[in-house]
């Protein structure tokens, strides 16, 4: 499965969610305001660590560039993607879940 | 890859309607199919021509048309949800159709993936 | 019942369809247009789990009175919902299974029990959950 997260875990659940139940073996997709998960030191920045364990976890660039988070500040392990690389996703982790 | 898109918001207060396009127009390029782009909710002002960003904007509403056109992409607008919000046949833009929510369903059946974008 | 006229060849086909409902009623229209998915899912006869997670699970409490802030109840659509599952139980001509079911620990951090809800629900843990995402074929989320 490939998982979409497009919220800031600052403001809604979806990523405590997501990882409460996302079967192991797929991918997570940070889009939209869900890239602020993907920085170093922040309070979110151990779930997301925990999550690199059981799954493939990656980062819609154009979203982190409209944002102004560079790439350097991300956690270890995340991928970053463009949109081309989000279809790739799809391609290759089958059913999606978009955690809205 | 067959590929069904389900778009839930407008294409101004949240961001869903441009990952989407952005998503759909990457597939495109790439050679797989957009085999249809249903619209729900707030999704069907997507299909609002009387909309008029101002001109140094993008423009989701012609964005979507145009990617009807030049690809045979069918874009859908929910029937019961365009009631609700005035959207109707004569301020439906170009490249959009009126339809019922059977057509989400239909194209989640004969699709490899489908994917929704909303808030 | 809203037309079901089809383009592609489906012929045939059955799938699993997730329709997991994380959103609390009234505050948003989410839970009120996707009752009315789940509903036209029906008529293709496909498999469904229609779950309530998160705040989705007030969706289904009981007492809902929107009547006062001038808001239609909905709250009796997820009975014709429990019907439709039903139905398709008892109905040998029908192949189609559906599900119902609240995730054991939205609904306790909530503090409720399944005595709070209008309809006859499953309930399932967050892994028993997860193990039944891996089977879906579809789904949309909201």
């Amino acid at each position: 499965m490939l998982h979409t997260i497009n919220k800031s875990p600052f403001d809604r659940n979806s990523l405590a969610s997501c990882l409460r139940t996302a079967p192991d073996g797929g991918a997570i997709l940070f889009i939209e305001d869900g890239v602020y998960a993907t920085a170093k030191g922040t309070t979110f920045s151990g779930d997301v660590e925990g999550a690199l364990k059981n799954q493939k976890v990656f980062v819609l660039g154009p979203d982190l560039a409209a944002r102004g988070i560079a790439e350097d500040k991300l956690i270890d392990g995340i991928s970053v993607v463009d949109y081309s690389g989000f279809v790739d996703l799809v391609e290759e982790f089958g059913t999606v879940q978009s955690w809205l | 890859m067959k590929l069904g898109i389900m778009v839930n918001e407008g294409p101004f207060t949240h961001q869903a309607s441009d990952t989407a396009y952005q998503f759909a127009k990457a597939a495109i390029e790439k050679g797989h199919q957009v085999m249809r782009v249903f619209f729900y909710y707030d999704g069907v002002n997507n299909a609002n021509k009387l909309s008029e960003p101002q001109s140094d904007d993008r423009n989701l509403v012609k964005l979507w048309g145009e990617l009807a056109k030049e690809h045979g992409v069918d874009l859908v607008v929910c029937v019961a949800a365009s009631l609700r919000r005035g959207i109707k046949d004569d301020i439906l833009a170009d490249g959009f159709r009126i339809s019922g929510l059977g057509q989400l369903i239909e194209v989640g059946l004969a699709a490899d993936r489908t994917i929704t974008f909303g808030d | 019942m809203e037309d079901t006229e089809t383009m592609f060849d489906t012929e045939g086909v059955t799938k699993n369809f997730m329709f997991l409902n994380r959103k609390a009623p009234y505050g948003t229209i989410y839970a009120q247009e996707v009752l009315e998915l789940v509903l036209i899912s029906a008529a293709f006869e496909q498999n469904a789990a229609i779950v309530f997670m998160d705040d989705g699970v007030y969706q289904i409490v009981k007492g809902h009175d929107p009547s006062v802030s001038g808001m239609k109840n909905f709250s009796p659509t997820y009975k014709v919902v429990e019907m439709e599952k039903e139905d398709a139980e008892e109905d040998e001509d029908i192949d189609m299974v559906w599900k119902i079911i609240v995730e054991k620990e939205s609904m306790e951090a909530r503090g409720l029990s399944t005595d709070d809800f209008i309809i006859n629900v499953e309930v399932l843990g967050s892994q028993e959950l997860s193990a039944l995402m891996a089977e879906q074929d579809v789904v949309f989320g909201g």
